[in-house]
């Protein structure tokens, strides 16, 4: 039998490994986080001061500004975006970010839809998200 | 269920009405796929976001469809930028910086977008027709537009509000769709003692305290009619589209599509009612100050920008005084010459005040100093100053930035309140 695996809905599948970060509170890219370096710099936000690049992202919900797509667009030029976006339900905002640099030719973190409470029951430490949306514990390399 | 495009939408996709077109398709018809949307919808208008540098990307897509020769297909406004280019307000962005920025407003004046630079389109005359279905971004905007023009579009994501204006198309889903414009839960506001609903200071707490209940769903206040102003639901709008994911708010014998709750509800059981206590109202205003301090280093107004009534509310508050420390108002180029007009541009400057158009003070480095307090009469420049720009916040009343900026330390008078 195999173990049971968290899986999500693909919404732009792809593959990526990485640690994961869950947020408690929603957020706006745009205010919240710092498009150079990925950093959360909204001072409201419980997750303030912590790096959201190169982390399988869980967000609640995403909040606040239209221009949140330019800030991941943005992330995603200078390799500070995260490796995965995992979302309780698709957002146009946010998601733009990703259809626009598959245009401009630039590699795009994979985003799934997942509910807050399966959310809660990732592992923790560092995760790996397949094609099909599965969520597993991955060793470090 | 599929995507059904039209003949000509399916056209452009492939390329028949130019490369800009069908790269733009492109963008809609996937986000349309994300977004559970069976087909597009014609759009009268459009307002776009996507035209405030953050980084160079922004401005290397600009590029690549002004490039392209995209052309916007519907009257088009533009919201902020990152320059001052109507008063010459200085910023602090690299030569690098002010270069890409300028480079990025000028690929949207390219595509024929109207140079407003505003966000708030609509003191500029942008004012769709009540029932049309348009493309806006710009959060405030948005919440605007729908609510008290009732016209209908949803948050457009900066790039996909300019791929909505090439096309005159969007993705038909959310907000176009009438069903998903009724109220699911009302704040009532009707035990709120009248001189607090009559104050400007209390609509950007009641809008925050609804913007963090609604996350997206739609909402109806009640209890305000009689006290509404343009300028007053514009802030609402924006503090609750800053705090919650607010695209459309009614306001029950105000908003278009509210003239009473059973319309707005669309006739269901009354759903969820908050009756909001004064409690309630402190906690979320505490919320917009991040500071105790009582110095105050600088004051901002005008997030949205503000109109011409806001600017001589100002001039009238300053009565002739100086002002001790930095006050910028944030407004777009209509309004400045709008106060040129009234003869007053002059005496604001004079007194003190930093007039800032095109842009504003939490889009782009404009304050003197990266740290500090800064105070301000707007729950959107509350909400996002302290990340964007360092400074602490204290909120308050126009009147009391004023008496703040002219002393140095906060001045705030409680007695509204208790």
């Amino acid at each position: 039998m195999t173990p049971h695996r968290p899986k999500a809905h693909p919404i732009l599948p792809g593959t990526a490994e990485g640690p994961l970060l869950q947020l408690t509170a929603p957020l706006s890219f745009w205010g919240g986080v710092d498009p150079k370096t990925g950093t959360i710099i909204q001072v409201r936000h419980p997750q303030c001061g912590l790096s959201i690049a190169g982390t399988i992202l869980c967000l609640p919900a995403t909040i606040g500004s239209s221009s949140s797509s330019a800030v991941l667009l943005e992330l995603i030029r200078l390799g500070k975006a995260p490796a995965a976006l995992v979302l309780a339900a698709p957002d146009a905002i946010l998601l733009i970010g990703c259809l626009v640099a598959r245009e401009m030719g630039w590699e795009a973190p994979p985003a799934c839809e997942l509910a807050v409470s399966g959310q809660r029951k990732l592992p923790s430490g560092r995760v790996a998200l397949d094609r099909a949306g599965h969520l597993t514990s991955s060793k470090q390399a | 269920m599929p995507l059904a495009l039209t003949d000509t939408e399916r056209a452009w996709l492939q390329g028949e009405g130019g490369e800009a077109r069908a790269l733009a398709m492109r963008v809609i018809t996937e986000t349309a796929r994300i977004m559970g949307a069976r087909k597009l919808v014609e759009v009268a208008s459009a307002h776009i976001d996507g035209a405030l540098y953050h980084g160079d990307s922004g401005t290397l897509f600009g590029e690549r469809l002004a490039a392209l020769g995209a052309k916007v297909a519907v009257p088009t406004t533009l919201n902020v930028g990152a320059l001052d280019l109507a008063c010459g307000t200085k910023t602090r962005l690299s030569p690098h910086e002010r270069e890409m920025a300028a480079r990025m407003m000028r690929a949207y004046e390219a595509m024929d977008c109207a140079p407003s630079w505003t966000c708030a389109p609509y003191q500029a005359g942008h004012r769709p027709a009540l029932g049309s279905d348009v493309a806006w971004g710009e959060s405030n905007a948005v919440a605007f537009c729908n609510s008290v023009l009732g016209a209908r579009t949803n948050r457009y994501g900066d790039f996909l509000d300019i791929c909505c204006a090439i096309t005159a198309r969007a993705p038909y889903y959310g907000l176009h769709v009438p069903e998903n414009r009724r109220a699911k839960f009302v704040l009532d506001c009707s035990k709120l003692s009248p001189a607090l609903r009559n104050a400007d200071v209390f609509w950007p707490v009641i809008g925050t305290l609804f913007g963090q209940r609604a996350g997206t769903d739609v909402g109806i206040v009640t209890g305000l009619k009689g006290f509404a102003t343009e300028d007053r639901l514009k802030a609402l709008g924006a503090a609750a589209a800053s705090a919650g994911a607010v695209g459309l708010f009614h306001i029950e014998g105000v908003t278009p599509e509210a003239p009473d709750l059973v319309t707005a509800t669309g006739g269901e059981r009354y759903p969820e009612t908050i009756r909001v206590t004064p409690a309630m109202l402190d906690s979320a205003r505490a919320g917009l100050s991040t500071t105790q301090e009582e110095r105050i280093d600088a004051v901002a107004i005008g997030s949205p920008h503000c109109s011409i009534e806001e600017l001589l509310e100002l001039d009238r508050l300053i009565a002739g005084r100086k002002l001790a420390r930095p006050f910028y108002a944030c407004t777009g180029r209509h309004a400045v010459k709008a106060l040129e007009a009234a003869g007053r541009r002059d005496a604001l400057e004079t007194a003190g005040v930093t007039l800032v158009a095109d842009t504003c003070v939490i889009v782009t480095p404009i304050l003197s100093a990266i740290e500090g307090v800064l105070m301000t009469n707007s729950g959107k420049f509350a909400h996002y100053a302290p990340g964007n720009t360092g400074y602490a916040v204290q909120y308050g009343a126009l009147a009391e930035c004023v008496e703040s900026a002219i002393s140095g330390h906060l001045t705030r008078d409680e007695r509204l309140w208790a």
